[in-house]
């Protein structure tokens, strides 16, 4: 069984308090329903019988001081771990962390590696890679309305607040993929409102980011060459953006280097020649409502955008 | 009042509520898959009023969102998505383009005419929007231009937006008697 997306399964510091208050407070929890349970069945059994027994007003007495002391010693307990370890959460502090900008958009999540240089940072939507073992900073924007971000296996949720910044830190500490998901209902297509996380190990992280900084290569064969044509003429580069040719939309997902992620439409499909093709054809029927036209490509027209779409890796 | 009377009167305001529920649902359509044709007239549109001889009527065609505030939202969004608003104003207030939201047409306040100007471009500055955009999308902009400045019902039109405005709703703007004013 996969565990991509799972507050049971820890991958980094942050998930693993979060998980470890769950526990505590599920054995807490376990051991009062035993309890209470037990104490039932006892009455239960009992029955009739036991309006017949004079109990001492003593042993009443001790009974209920001991039972109330028991559940505030365990109240006592959750509160203490919930505190500290509330406390304890997004506390990841670190001066020369990677910083990655997330924008959510009615529904898909926009990512942006910063850099001082312009021309070192990356964009790309969808999928956020990060190293394994350092900290990492989210920078939290929302362009239309509250969305949340929540990747159980690394972090708990936080919302993305039109107009303000919020910040999220965490650590991947097992390299793997994991999901994320929209925590906030923000409107029709919520529930496809996914991303995936990838955690490399810091080599293979850097050489992701040097890959991801160039810009699309230019295509080889003709079929390619008037894909690129279309997707430049036509109405994709009214809003999609592709490094190093004229499409420059900056109101849908980057595709620079479309081909080298695992989804389409933020996670709601895998990326693969099938689902492209139905993707590209038909985005109103996979996820009805979201922001992409049907573009009305002929069928000779959309092959050769397929064959484009699929050299930028 | 005899009962037979009174079943009819049932029956008459149930057949009313229905009708009133099937007219409301134009208005709720999320029409997302469709790609509608574009104004028949856009190549012999015409984007003034004088004619030689006696006036040629052609029937005008209108937006096929217009009474449809699903398809006049979207036109909203995409007023700033595609940067209208970059020339005309984030409230169709005028910039270093025409305002909207004005009484004053240069190329016609009808449907098909304000579809013909997205569509072909105006000189002097409008970029011709034609095959790069849907024409779904170019007719819900035509929809939202007339909402601007009142031109559609006002229960169609957008309201309020979810943050602050500087301006009224769309929903809230007076009609404007348009005056065709040619390019000066």
């Amino acid at each position: 069984m996969s565990h991509l997306q799972s507050i049971l399964h820890p991958a980094g510091i942050e998930a693993a308090r979060i998980s470890q208050l769950w526990w505590t407070m599920f054995w807490i929890c376990t051991a009062v329903w035993i309890a209470v349970a037990v104490a039932a069945l006892i009455a239960i059994r009992r029955g009739h019988r036991a309006a017949a027994v004079h109990v001492p007003d003593r042993t009443i007495v001790r009974n209920v001081a001991t039972a109330a002391a028991i559940s505030i010693v365990a109240l006592i307990a959750l509160l203490s771990q919930s505190v500290l370890i509330g406390r304890a959460l997004n506390t990841l502090r670190s001066d020369d962390a990677l910083r990655i900008n997330v924008t959510a958009n009615q529904w898909w999540w926009d990512i942006q590696y910063d850099n001082p240089v312009p021309s070192l940072r990356v964009t790309t939507a969808n999928e956020i890679h990060i190293p394994v073992g350092k900290p990492v900073a989210f920078n939290l924007f929302s362009n239309d309305v509250i969305h949340s971000l929540w990747i159980p296996n690394l972090q708990g949720k936080i919302d993305l607040v039109p107009g303000r910044r919020n910040e999220l830190w965490l650590q991947a500490d097992k390299a793997g993929v994991y999901r994320g998901q929209c925590a906030e209902y923000c409107g029709l297509q919520h529930a496809k409102m996914a991303l995936v996380v990838v955690a490399d190990p810091p080599d293979q992280f850097e050489y992701w980011l040097a890959a991801n900084r160039a810009s699309a290569p230019a295509p080889v064969t003709p079929e390619q060459q008037r894909g690129k044509d279309i997707v430049e003429k036509g109405p994709c580069a009214m809003c999609h953006a592709i490094t190093g040719t004229l499409a420059g939309g900056r109101s849908a997902p980057d595709l620079t280097h479309i081909a080298s992620r695992s989804t389409l439409g933020a996670a709601a499909i895998p990326n693969m020649h099938g689902y492209l093709a139905g993707w590209v054809s038909d985005p109103q029927g996979i996820k009805p409502g979201n922001r992409m036209p049907p573009p009305g490509l002929s069928g000779e027209e959309l092959q050769a955008v397929l064959a484009y779409l699929e050299t930028l890796k | 009042m005899s009962r037979p009377n009174v079943v009819a009167r049932h029956l008459v305001f149930t057949f009313l509520a229905c009708v009133l529920c099937v007219a409301a649902c134009e208005r709720e359509a999320r029409r997302y898959k469709e790609l509608p044709a574009a104004a028949n007239r856009e190549t012999g549109v015409r984007v003034t009023a004088l004619q030689p001889g006696t006036a040629q009527q052609v029937a005008e065609v209108d937006s096929p969102y217009q009474q449809n505030a699903w398809g006049l939202g979207e036109g909203k969004r995409l007023y700033s998505a595609y940067n209208c608003a970059g020339c005309h104003g984030l409230n169709g207030g005028g910039a270093i383009g025409p305002p909207l939201m004005d009484d004053k047409w240069i190329y016609g306040a009808k449907s098909d005419q304000i579809y013909a100007t997205i569509s072909q471009g105006r000189p002097d500055g409008m970029p011709s929007f034609g095959g790069h955009i849907p024409t779904s999308q170019i007719w819900q902009l035509v929809g939202y231009v007339q909402a601007m400045s009142g031109q559609v019902e006002a229960t169609t039109a957008p309201s309020r937006n979810d943050d602050q405005m500087s301006a009224l709703p769309e929903s809230r703007q007076s009609r404007q008697s348009p005056i065709q004013t040619g390019h000066r």
